[in-house]
């Protein structure tokens, strides 16, 4: 547990984007699927999950419906919107930009400044 | 169709707010079921599964909020939960409530009561088109605005300034409509009047210039538009009938319009007639005498493209052309411009100074007030950290929390306006009717308007976020988990905190109330016993102006030694005199140069005094108990063919004279040059309405050498004055019956001359009792949360066997000292200040000893009260019970 690292603040939406981009997911399957994907490295509090997720829906980049989850319970769905699609590309895309940058900043030698 | 599903959303957020505070929670339920199902698989039994679930999930309450946050459109759902929450914790505390809302409620009311006096006195616009433009004509020297006929007219024809300039006065007249006369009050206006204002009737027609054909030529009258409807019961067909106005026949052309009363402020005249018909009220003719200056005011609308120093140049120039062309009569001749509704300068400054101090006072009562909501809503927050400390554990946030505290004073703040405003509405309704002064048609519309109720809405929010300020750093840096683990005892500060010191200020700001309060009403109470050079007690004071009976010339004299003779038969009276205008006069008193004897250039600036005028009858002195010094009192044969005398105060012998000794049978020389013996000295005495004044000098002349036939008599004598008052009447009207009178006590009378500081004082009174107030809600207050936070100290002193007096000390030192500087400081600044008061009341003097010692013992008396309940509390607790409590 110790090895996990705390998510940087703003980054929860992007990781939510993306696991809903995989499919449909209720908010516990998010969490696990984020645990999945992110090799259990990220540590996050199961109940902030939800802050986001209202606030995504509100920015209409995901819609909800209810349905019936593989352990028989009713849970609420997520799926992307065309918006919430664009925005997870966009997003995406700075994301790496900005990776690519401070690594780069990071990895530079002494001399080679 | 994006923004129609947002909008969607929005609505649904709004009205089907229970059921997604549902579907939240069956969410997170869910989520928890999930998580227990996984738990359970790995091995738990269920109960553990779904306890563990429940613990990694995290605060429930904390993220439903923030779910709810997150949802949006929280804003008025959390303001009215606040509300409601708010609503609940006051009634639980009524007591807190109700200071809180009342101690608002009347510094929000004294403000926005002020205010809206200061908005109808000074800011509000008149009713006249271009306001903005139109200016009154006021001397340069001496601040006020008389002119005589001829020199309004050079001014009016010569200027390049003004559109136009109207001029007009002020003066009773007897007005008959077919019943008995009645006196009325008349605005003698020029015939260019309405066009210069740009004023149109109501009904019928104004007069204009084109109707002015010399002395006498434009017997017309314009009614105001309330005198048409109290006394012609809105007869549309007035125009064309006939009245008499003292006894000459003048035809009624019209009548203003409903917001139009002159340009006068707080005069409501009856009706406007032209000015160049004053002959026939006045009783001689004006229109030619330059040098007697009897038009109250010259106003215009200057032409756009003139600034206001380029009319008092233009002005300036044409004055000095008179100087020089009229050095008899007119001598400095220097202008100056300022609004005329309230009478230039003249008025205008005083009325200015005095409301804006006013205002300033009830400032500070406003702040005051907030100090001590700020400080009682502090010792509440202490109260209450338990409750904070609580909710914050529970997962509330601080700016919510601070947000809801915010509400709750905003919401104390709202009510105390609600109620002070409805307070101040039905004073100013009160205050709008009044008319001070019986004698005089004088009244004030003060009815709140618009920006009054914006005024005193912005107060109730910026006091309520003041006060909802103060316990804002003490919420911020509650910890939690210190609060709950030991209690609510807080830290027992020894250092001053900054509700202490609020609550210095407060002592001190209402400590100078007090003092301010403290030296009017003395003031007033002095001013009530001074020497008036008269005795105004037992004095009855008949007022007559014969002409409006239609008297004329010679028959003028003779009619008044038959009334004053018919009072003398009424049993009972012991003396009667008649005198021109009974001094203190309120509004007009008349002055005029003289010369030594020896000055034989005898232009204005030569002149060697400018005493005040009395025209008087003999026995005037013996029935106003005015001392005589020297000399002898007039008799009915200093008449016209008498050699010329007069009877003059200490102030003048000193003047003219160099001493009262000296003045006896000596001469001295009016404007138009006639030697005058004295042949009398009397002691000094009050003219002018403004008590405090230094002695001036004042000369009585026989009233039938300088006939008047406006007379006040004043019939002296112990009967009851009601009884006396019937017995003149009846008397009079044997004489006259056409003849109106006006009879009222002379003690009476005093209250119009000393209408305005009466009116100061009054306002001063109310605000220092206002003060006390405060200043006892403030250190209650204090004292009630000083004992509360101690009480468990105390308990354990008293166990341990401390004194009652100990216990005290121990409790109440603090507010106590904190009222014995306050106080200190409040009174060196009252001292201070009073020497602002001195302008207004009569000799206000704040190191007075008694008003020192009063206010001492007024703030000493003031802990005392405020301090016996919290007092008693600390006495009466009791050790076991206390400390088994907590």
């Amino acid at each position: 547990m110790t090895d996990q690292a705390q998510i940087l603040p703003g980054t929860l939406d992007l990781l939510i984007l993306r696991a809903v981009s995989l499919g449909p997911r209720h908010g516990y399957g998010i969490l696990l699927r984020i645990g999945q994907i992110s090799g259990n490295a990220l540590l996050i509090e199961q109940g902030a999950l939800y802050p986001g997720l209202f606030r995504l829906v509100r920015q209409g980049l995901l819609k909800a419906s209810w349905g019936t989850s593989e352990n028989n319970r009713r849970a609420k769905f997520y799926e992307l919107t065309a918006a919430g699609r664009r925005r997870l590309r966009e997003e995406t895309e700075s994301w790496n930009r900005l990776v690519a940058a401070i690594a780069s900043a990071l990895s530079q030698q002494p001399e080679e400044v | 169709m994006k923004l129609l599903d947002l909008l969607r959303f929005r609505i649904a957020t709004l009205f089907q707010r229970s059921q997604m505070n549902a579907e939240v929670e069956e969410e997170l339920r869910s989520h928890i079921q999930h998580r227990a199902d996984d738990l359970e698989r790995s091995g738990l039994d269920r109960a553990e599964a779904e306890r563990r679930a429940r613990i990694e999930f995290g605060g429930q309450e904390k993220f439903k909020e923030e779910c709810r946050e997150a949802l949006g459109g929280t804003f008025i759902e959390t303001l009215i939960q606040d509300v409601r929450f708010s609503l609940r914790g006051l009634r639980k505390s009524p007591g807190f409530a109700i200071v809180a809302i009342l101690t608002l409620a009347l510094a929000i009311g004294a403000n926005a009561a002020v205010f809206a006096v200061l908005n109808a006195l000074i800011l509000h616009p008149q009713y006249v088109p271009r306001a903005e433009s139109l200016y009154g004509i006021q001397h340069g020297s001496d601040k006020d605005a008389p002119e005589s006929y001829p020199d309004y007219l050079d001014l009016r024809d010569h200027n390049r300034s003004f559109e136009g300039l109207a001029a007009y006065n002020l003066t009773q007249a007897g007005l008959d409509t077919g019943e008995n006369p009645s006196r009325i009050w008349v605005e003698e206006v020029s015939g260019n009047y309405f066009d210069v204002l740009g004023i149109q009737p109501y009904l019928g027609r104004f007069f204009h210039c084109s109707d002015e054909h010399g002395a006498n030529s434009a017997p017309y009258v314009v009614l105001t538009y309330a005198y048409w409807q109290s006394h012609f019961q809105d007869d549309r067909g007035v125009a064309g009938r006939i009245v008499q106005v003292n006894k000459h026949p003048f035809t009624i052309v019209g009548v203003a319009p409903p917001e139009f009363r002159g340009t006068l402020m707080f005069f409501n005249p009856d009706f406007f007639m032209p000015i160049v018909n004053q002959e026939q009220v006045d009783g001689q003719n004006l229109l030619n005498a330059r040098g007697r200056r009897w038009i109250f005011m010259v106003m215009g609308h200057l032409k756009p493209e003139v600034t206001p120093a380029q009319a008092i140049a233009d002005l300036n120039s044409i004055g000095s052309y008179l100087e020089k062309t009229y050095p008899q009569d007119d001598g400095q001749m220097t202008f100056t411009l300022a609004r005329p509704s309230l009478y230039g300068d003249y008025l205008g400054r005083p009325v200015r100074a005095f409301m804006t101090g006013l205002m300033l006072l009830a400032g500070l009562i406003l702040l005051a007030a907030c100090a001590n909501l700020g400080s009682l809503f502090a010792a509440r927050a202490a109260d209450r950290s338990r409750e904070v400390a609580l909710r914050l554990a529970l997962g509330a946030s601080r700016p919510r929390i601070l947000r809801q505290l915010f509400t709750e004073a905003v919401m104390i703040s709202l009510m105390g306006g609600t109620v002070g405003l409805s307070g101040s509405v039905v004073l100013l309704r009160g205050l709008s009717v009044w008319q001070p002064l019986p004698q005089f048609p004088i009244n004030v519309p003060v009815n709140p308007d618009a920006n009054v109720y914006g005024v005193a809405l912005l107060l109730a929010l910026a006091s309520g976020f003041l006060f909802g300020a103060v316990p804002v750093r003490q919420i911020l840096q509650t910890n939690p988990y210190e609060v709950i683990k030991s209690g609510s005892t807080g830290r027992v500060g020894r250092r001053m905190t900054v509700r202490d010191l609020l609550l210095g200020v407060q002592i001190a700001i209402c400590a100078v109330l007090v003092t301010s309060s403290m030296v009017a009403v003395r003031g007033l109470a002095r001013s009530l016993h001074s020497n008036f050079g008269f005795e105004p007690q037992n004095a009855m004071l008949v007022n007559t102006d014969l002409s409006m009976a239609g008297y004329r010339g010679d028959e003028v004299p003779a009619m008044q030694r038959r009334m004053i003779d018919a009072m003398k038969t009424i049993p009972g009276v012991k003396s009667v005199g008649l005198v021109g205008q009974y001094p203190p006069t309120a509004l007009v008193w008349n002055t005029s140069i003289v010369f030594t004897d020896e000055t034989t250039d005898l232009r204005p600036s030569n002149a060697a005094a400018s005493p005040v005028i009395y025209s008087i009858s003999p026995e005037y002195f013996h029935a106003a108990d005015t001392a005589l010094l020297a000399g002898r009192d007039f008799t009915w044969r200093d008449d016209k063919k008498g050699p010329r005398v007069a009877v003059i105060n200490q102030e003048f012998a000193r003047k003219i004279f160099g001493s009262v000794a000296n003045a006896m049978g000596r001469y001295y020389k009016r404007r138009d040059g006639t030697r005058i013996q004295v042949v009398g000295i009397v002691e000094d005495g009050k003219y002018t309405p403004n008590l405090a004044e230094d002695p001036q000098p004042a000369m009585f002349l026989p009233i039938l050498q300088s006939p008047s036939s406006e007379t006040w008599m004043v019939v002296r004598s112990n009967l009851d004055p009601q009884q006396l008052a019937t017995a003149i009447k009846s008397k009079l009207r044997d004489l006259d019956a056409g003849l109106p009178s006006f009879i009222q006590t002379w003690n009476k009378q005093m209250d119009t001359a000393l209408f305005a500081p009466r009116v100061a004082t009054v306002a001063l009174g109310l605000l220092g009792v206002m003060g006390v107030m405060l200043a006892m809600t403030g250190i209650f207050g204090m004292a009630a949360y000083s004992v509360s936070k101690r009480l468990r100290e105390l308990g354990i002193r008293m166990a341990l066997g401390a004194q009652p007096k100990e216990v005290l000390q121990a409790a109440l030192g603090r507010p106590f000292k904190l009222l014995a500087l306050g106080s200190a400081a409040g009174l060196l600044l009252g001292i201070l200040a009073a020497r602002v008061l001195a302008f207004i009341v009569y000799q206000a003097t704040p190191r007075d000893p008694l008003v020192l010692a009063g206010v001492v013992l007024a703030m000493l008396l003031l802990g005392l009260l405020a301090t016996w309940i919290p007092a008693q509390r600390a006495l009466s607790v009791d050790p076991v019970t206390l400390l088994r409590e907590e």
